[in-house]
């Protein structure tokens, strides 16, 4: 029997295959739906810190500040007690504590925020309401010129630093393909406290509406070819520190989920494919990786990991410069293009 | 005994209270200043609280107040305990069964909060014109007289009327109790189970319809019977005062409260006694002791139990030694000899001294006098002038004090200046605020803050603007260690602490008259406290020396800003009170100010909490105390409240009103019967915007949507000649007209009025055309006021001495040119964003010349005509809407009436013309005979036509001497076609007023129907009507309203005669302006169902446009027109102009915290709703589609023979 089990965050998982944050786990049939197609465990959908500070702000607005002062509409309040609505914190609190109840894998809250205050005031009551990992998604473009790419990363530390302090649970950094120096900025995160990174969000990308001229923000399900990206910068990383890697992005495939374990991918992370053909793909995914596995008479996902890490790779100049210039020497204009 | 726990609540919660928890059935509907009562029994009943016996109150929201009582009258004839809350006009609704339920004895109370009633004007303000017209029903009159009465009344009727089988009306005054916050004992439920009694309550139970011991209850009776039948209840009567006694005896022994139904306070051996009933007693009393310490031997009389009028207890409260009485009532009775309660009193003493036992040897002089209309104040030294009145020779009977009758002389002089000790060691707090600051609710939080950590007694009273835009408002607070029983405001000098919470009133109001001597001034201000003292007037400098003010400065937007609390400065001023009064120490103040904020913001209230305790942290630190100057430096004084030029009434009449001085207004200064010049609210200049849009002449096409989409008419376009623009100033903007509708020698403008903007931004957001190179520039965009004020009033100056462009010429059908047409309603007091006033604007600008408007009560009744201005106006030819407000029930029939007799004066004018034929020539009379038909078109061109023909009618008229000649004077105007517009909400139209709309639209008659659709009850505050969708939440429907929108233009469809349009401009305007254009022109009734979005959404309306659009993308508001004039010419007569739903339901719901507030309180239901909802849009749509593609009926041809005869009906089914 081939042993898939993996460690991630110091969480001891069954096999590397995790779907990651996306709108699955809001409802417990499909979360229950990917455990029985053997997910390992779950990362929850992300409670963006904006939405609840606009839920609360609505709320607020609706419940204690429709006055106009005038005389025959002193508040357009509703009810008088405000205490018994369920706020956009309340329902994701309310859904982890659903899953964990109801599933036996673990479960990794996703936080998506803005401020220092908001990622330890959420991230204690994330903890509390049972959560076995909290997936930190630090939402920021850093689009201000003023700002060194070495205050971004300050940034990020200070934020983990401030959240570890508060919470007790492992947390996880996801992090943006964006910084100049990925090893180094990994393990400032390791140094204050990260026990894992995620490799690389994707961020939604602005679009431009040619008739209004409007900016329209879009996210478009991910493609195998972006994996390769995360599936490098595991690579580089792998043995290189000692936190948890996770690949999100991009793994449609046995293939790719493998290629990932490879570069040294503790776990692996399943989105856009969920979406696309069902929970189900995943005990797919799963079947043809035990198959692969097998046929590769490998014992375990163990023996595995990073056997193709910058580390180990037959060729590490391969993921360096000398890459860059191969791929390029091979590419060919089609037939017609002058160059 | 049990006096109950301290509880600070006002008047309407009080009451609420006790009625919720001795009732099973209230029948509820929304009516000022009574709301409350019933929003909250719904609220409590949703969230299930139980009453005395263990089971929820059943709550219904019904049509009218008249449906309420009708649903009360019912469910005690089914043996429950029921009741409902009600003033005014709402009172009157009910009269009819509340005849039917005295006339039955059946227990019930019914609370009302006593209200003026609509004549010369309507007023939602308290006195007793409404009671006292329900006096002959039957129905006991309890009158409590502040807000511990109001809860302790409640209970006492509530048992009383169970014992004595009699109903009753409990009452108290409007505003000044039932809005007053004090600190008060409660009723406790073990005192509410000793007084009730189960077995009167069973006894009510078996008196019940049951189909178990059937009997016959309500009959007709005949001439035989029915007279003694009226005199069978006599014994009941009789009973009654003494059974409200006992029950007080009772009350008193279980709290400690006492009461009599006629209560003297005052000298044992008072010669002087003032009766009066209600709020004003409490003054009365005050002013008593007062007096009588000063060694006056003066007297009060206070009437409780108002009917039955028990005349033995009036007189036996009343001291042997009283020679003279006043009394004085809270209402008024034209043509009477004496209002109610005088006459009751001189009746009861009269008969005392005929009977063979007179109380008194020589009969008192006996004087009455009003007081106190509509929430006129009622203070100590008009107290004292009724008393020094009584002690004349020959004092004045029928007088009136508070006011300055100049006509009739009936008034008493009173001193303004004169006060009692009663705060003497109290203190009195003065806040101005804005509506929207929170400044309100802040103080009520003060108050209770207070009322639960001192000792202190607590009064808050909250004066109201009567704007919805900008509202102001001052909050009345006092604090003492003794009974407050001031009923009445904080005086000039009184007030020991004066709270400015918006800089912008230092140039709006004389805040200081009120300050007393070494008072508190604090301000917030964004001027730093070394240069704060510069931004005052020089007047208000002077006083604060004289005053000996201590000033206080603090910016607190900026503390809002940097504890990212927005706006909301309310809980920062809160800080800065208590900080600086010293009411409580500070420490605790601060730890009760948050925790009076986590009370509010509850346990959800997330970051909200910290913010605003981060924000009460940082305030002290940023309060500045500001030493004052030996002498007052400013340059500068507070503007006039209109400009210089202003017409004559205007100047004298509505400038004061505007600051605040209409307390002075002599009574010869007022119309007679109600009538208002127009065009007033053009001389208020409100500056209310921060920013105003900023016209790019060369960008803009001209399209003409900025001006549509204005709620406050405050951008225009006009089209006039080049040469004009010699003249303009250097900085005025035009650009030559585009297109080939309009001569090319023009030049096209959009002006904003600067002041009159109120920075809504919907005009930038309408603006379709960006700039090719930069798209976050458009042809408008908003920009800072400042530094544009002063160069933009001077181009609007300019531009308003432009003449307008010929109407006749002007394009109507297009959005351009129906914009070159002047707006006849302008800069109204709607909230900002307002999504009604758009239409109504829009109908002005087509037809506003012509136009007579009904105007259903309402937010367009009182953005349109709530004194001191009107945004409706005439143009130069001094012609405009002619504007009425009848009532909230019955405008559809009033406007009917108005388009009657304008039909029966044109038909009039038609025959005179006919008669007159051979003097006034027949070409002039085929001529306007033919004009005037009533199915001719309203195009501009046969307006000007028939305009200029009954020009030259009068002309000829002059020379003939002929009594036919004069009478025809008087209705040739009504040759001219007229445009009748009846205007009103949803709660109107859906409603109350739906019968008479209905049969309005059955009529025939050529009107105008504009519904101004906001799906819910706005101008009361956001409760539910029958247009209010499926999952909307609202007051009434807590849980999200269970059922369906009625479908008001398919049921007007039934009739086929009826144009019906269903519009909604900020999603398509030319249909809108197309429905408009074509209901007019239909000669018959239209109905134009408009959507309108409104601040009780719960969205930010400067997405106004936006949310219209989601409404009419999801298919929740189909966009439609139904003209028969189709069917007529062989089409089929519906069109459906939106397209199938291009977008789920829950997009549109998921923008509306309306709707999606559910989905945190009720989750399972708000899924359910939107289940349903979504399929109902769908289902709609369908069933519209293949309503408008259903071939045409072909003509019905005469000579066919009907296929079958039609079965007569036999004797069982003609059930006539």
């Amino acid at each position: 029997m081939i042993d898939l089990s993996t460690d991630y965050l110091g969480l001891r998982l069954a096999n590397p295959l995790v779907p990651s944050a996306s709108p699955l786990s809001r409802d417990l049939d499909t979360a229950r739906r990917l455990e029985d197609a053997g997910a390992a465990a779950l990362v929850m959908y992300s409670l963006f810190e904006e939405t609840i500070a606009a839920s609360e702000e609505a709320a607020a607005r609706f419940f204690h500040e429709q006055a106009i002062g005038f005389g025959e509409a002193d508040s357009f309040r509703p009810v008088p007690v405000a205490d018994e609505y369920l706020s956009e914190l309340d329902d994701y609190l309310e859904q982890v504590a659903t899953l964990k109840r109801s599933l036996s894998i673990p479960v990794i809250a996703s936080l998506n925020g803005i401020s220092a205050d908001g990622w330890v005031h959420y991230g204690r009551q994330l903890q509390e309401a049972g959560a076995d990992a909290l997936e930190l998604n630090v939402y920021y473009v850093a689009a201000d010129p003023f700002e060194s790419g070495a205050e971004v990363e300050s940034r990020y530390v200070e934020l983990l630093y401030q959240l570890k302090a508060a919470v007790a649970i492992p947390i996880t950094m996801k992090l943006s393909s964006q910084f100049s120096s990925v090893g180094h900025f990994v393990r400032s995160l390791e140094a204050a406290g990260a026990q894992g990174v995620s490799l690389f969000n994707r961020f939604y990308q602005p679009d431009i509406d040619l008739e209004t001229r409007e900016v329209t923000p879009t996210l478009t399900l991910s493609s195998p070819y972006e994996a390769l990206l995360r599936v490098h910068w595991v690579a580089a990383l792998y043995g290189k520190v000692d936190l948890s890697l996770a690949v999100t992005g991009g793994i449609h495939t046995a293939e790719d989920a493998l290629k990932a374990l490879m570069a040294g991918a503790d776990v692996t992370h399943l989105c856009s494919v969920l979406l696309k053909k069902g929970p189900e793909t995943l005990g797919r995914i799963r079947t043809d990786m035990l198959r692969w596995l097998e046929e590769h008479e490998y014992a375990s996902v163990q023996q595995l990991k990073g056997c193709v890490s910058r580390q180990h790779a037959i060729d590490p100049t391969a993921y360096d410069r000398a890459n860059y210039v191969k791929v390029m020497d091979r590419h060919r204009s089609p037939d017609g293009v002058w160059r | 005994m049990n006096a109950g726990s301290w509880l600070t609540i006002d008047g309407n919660e009080a009451t609420a209270t006790v009625a919720h928890r001795v009732s099973e059935v209230c029948a509820i509907y929304p009516i000022t200043p009574a709301s409350a009562m019933g929003e909250f029994a719904d609220a409590w009943s949703a969230e299930g609280r139980k009453n005395l016996w263990g089971t929820v109150p059943h709550i219904v929201a019904m049509q009218s107040e008249g449906g309420a009582a009708a649903a009360v009258h019912g469910a005690l004839q089914a043996g429950s305990l029921a009741t409902s809350f009600t003033a005014s006009q709402g009172l009157l609704l009910m009269i009819p069964s509340m005849y039917k339920v005295a006339g039955e004895l059946s227990p019930m109370v019914l609370h009302v909060a006593a209200r003026s009633l609509a004549c010369q004007a309507l007023s939602i303000f308290g006195d007793h014109s409404d009671v006292m017209a329900v006096r002959q029903t039957g129905f006991a009159m309890l009158c409590a007289g502040s807000v511990q009465e109001a809860m302790d009344f409640a209970a006492i009727a509530h048992t009383a009327t169970l014992a004595g089988r009699v109903p009753m009306v409990h009452f108290f005054d409007g505003f000044r109790t039932s809005h007053e916050v004090a600190k008060i004992r409660a009723v406790e439920d073990s005192v509410l189970r000793a007084l009730v009694s189960d077995e009167q309550v069973h006894a009510h139970r078996a008196r019940a319809l049951s189909p178990e011991h059937p009997v016959l209850r309500g009959s007709s009776q005949n001439p035989d019977v029915y007279f003694q039948g009226r005199e069978a209840v006599n014994p009941y009567y009789i009973a009654f005062p003494g059974i409200v006694q006992a029950t007080m005896d009772r009350f008193a022994a279980l709290t400690g409260r006492a009461y009599r139904l006629f209560e003297y306070h005052g000298a044992v051996d008072a010669e002087r006694v003032m009766v009066i009933m209600g709020s004003g007693a409490e003054a009365v009393h005050e002013t008593v002791d007062f007096l009588n310490a000063q060694g006056a031997r003066v007297g009060l009389l206070r009437v409780r139990l108002y009917r039955p009028f028990d005349a033995t207890a009036l007189l036996a409260a009343l001291p042997e030694t009283v020679r003279a009485l006043a009394v004085l009532d809270r209402t008024k009775e034209p043509g009477a000899d004496g209002e109610p309660l005088y006459k009751d009193v001189v009746t009861a003493l009269a008969q005392s001294h005929m009977g063979g036992d007179p109380k008194f040897g020589r009969l008192p002089r006996i004087i009455g006098g009003r007081y106190g209309l509509s929430s006129k104040e009622f203070t100590p030294g008009m107290i004292k002038a009724v008393f020094d009145e009584l002690g004349r020779e020959q004092p004045k009977n029928g007088f009136t004090i508070g006011i300055h009758d100049d006509v009739t002389h009936t008034s008493l002089e009173w001193d303004a200046g004169w006060r009692t000790d009663a705060h003497t060691g109290a203190v009195q707090a003065l806040f101005y605020g804005l509506g929207s600051d929170g400044t309100v609710s802040a103080n009520k939080n003060s108050i209770k803050i207070i009322g639960e950590a001192t000792e202190l007694y607590a009064q808050g009273y909250f004066v109201y603007d009567s704007k919805k835009a900008g509202a102001v408002t001052v909050s009345h607070l006092r604090f003492g260690p003794r009974p407050i029983r001031s009923t009445y405001l904080i005086g000039d000098d009184e007030a020991q602490f004066v709270a400015c919470h918006q800089p912008v009133f230092l140039q709006r109001y004389d805040m200081l008259d009120k300050a007393a001597t070494g008072a508190v001034f604090l301000l917030n201000s964004p001027e730093p406290p070394e240069r704060v003292w510069d931004s005052l007037p020089r007047r208000m400098q002077q006083q604060m020396i004289d005053k000996r003010i201590r000033f206080y400065t603090i910016d607190a937007y900026q503390v809002a800003q940097d504890a990212q609390m927005g706006k909301r400065i309310n809980t920062i001023m809160q800080t800065c009170f208590f900080a600086i009064s010293d009411v409580l120490p500070r420490a605790q103040a601060i730890a009760a100010i948050k925790a009076a904020v986590e009370k509010t913001y509850g346990r959800k209230g997330g970051r909200i909490l910290e913010f605003n305790f981060r924000a009460i942290d940082a305030t002290l630190a940023s309060l500045h105390a500001v030493p004052l100057p030996e002498t007052a430096t400013s340059g500068f004084e507070r503007p006039p409240v209109v400009a210089p030029d202003a017409p004559d009434f205007v100047t004298r009449f509505t400038a004061a009103l505007l600051a605040g001085e209409g307390d002075r207004v002599p009574v010869s200064l007022m119309p007679v019967d109600g009538t208002f010049p127009l065009g007033t609210a053009a001389y208020e200049k409100r500056n209310l915007a921060l920013e105003i849009p900023v016209w790019e002449p060369e960008l803009c096409t001209q399209c003409g949507k900025c001006p549509l989409v204005c709620p406050h008419s405050a951008i225009r376009s006009k089209l006039v000649p080049a040469s004009l623009m010699e003249n303009a100033p250097e900085n005025f903007k035009y650009r030559q007209a585009l297109g080939r509708d309009y001569p090319q020698d023009h030049v096209m403008m959009y002006q904003v009025a600067p002041e009159d903007c109120t920075g809504c931004g919907l005009c930038v957001d309408i603006c379709p055309i960006r700039d090719k190179s930069n798209a976050s520039r458009k042809a408008l965009n908003m920009a800072p006021i400042e530094p544009l004020r002063a160069q933009e009033q001077a181009n609007w100056a300019f531009f308003l001495t432009l003449p307008e462009y010929d109407r006749s010429a002007v394009k109507r059908t297009t959005l351009k040119g129906s914009m070159l047409l002047e707006p006849l309603f302008e800069f109204s007091s709607a909230c900002v964003g307002c999504g009604e006033t758009p239409y109504i604007k829009l109908a002005s600008q087509l037809f506003g010349d012509r136009m007579l408007v009904a105007n259903a009560t309402g937010c367009s009744s009182i953005y349109g005509g709530n004194l001191p201005t009107t945004p409706w106006t005439v143009n130069a030819a001094g012609r405009g809407p002619a504007w009425n407000n009848s009532l909230f029930e019955d405008n559809a029939e009033f406007g009917l009436g108005l388009r009657i007799a304008v039909d029966k004066q044109t038909e009039y004018a038609r025959e005179l013309l006919c008669d007159l034929r051979e003097r006034l020539g027949e070409d002039l009379v085929a001529e306007l005979r033919a004009a005037a038909r009533p199915d001719q078109q309203g195009d501009e061109q046969a307006i000007a036509e028939q305009r200029a023909g009954v020009a030259l009618l009068r002309q000829v008229l002059q020379d003939i001497d002929d009594p036919r000649a004069r009478a025809l004077e008087t209705v040739a105007d009504a040759l001219v076609r007229r445009s009748v517009w009846i205007i009103g909400g949803d709660g109107w139209a859906y409603d109350i007023g739906y019968g008479g709309l209905d049969h309005v639209l059955a009529s025939g008659r050529n009107v105008n129907i504009l519904v101004l659709d906001t799906e819910v009850y706005s101008n009361t505050g956001g409760q539910m009507s029958k247009a209010t969708p499926r999952g909307a939440v609202a007051k009434f429907a807590a849980g999200g309203k269970p059922t369906s929108k009625k479908d008001l233009a398919l049921l007007a469809m039934g009739y086929d005669n009826v144009y019906v349009a269903q519009v909604a401009y900020g999603a398509r305007d030319t249909q809108t302006l197309r429905a408009f254009l074509d209901a007019e022109a239909h000669d018959g009734p239209s109905l134009i169902i408009a959507y309108s979005p409104c601040i009780a959404h719960g969205v930010d309306l400067s997405f106004n446009h936006r949310q219209q659009d989601l409404a009419v993308a999801s298919g929740h508001w189909p966009l439609l027109r139904y003209e028969p004039a189709r069917a007529a010419a062989g089409k089929n007569p519906l069109r459906l102009d939106s397209a199938e739903p291009s977008i789920r339901y829950r997009e549109f719901v998921e923008t509306e915290t309306r709707f999606n507030m559910l989905w945190r309180s009720h989750p399972d239901a708000a899924e359910t709703f939107l289940t349903e909802s979504q399929q109902e849009v769908r289902e709609r749509y369908h069933r519209y589609r293949q309503l408008a593609d259903l071939p045409p009926e072909p003509p019905v041809d005469p000579a066919a023979r009907p296929a079958e005869p039609p079965i007569p009906p036999t004797a069982e089914e003609d059930g006539s």
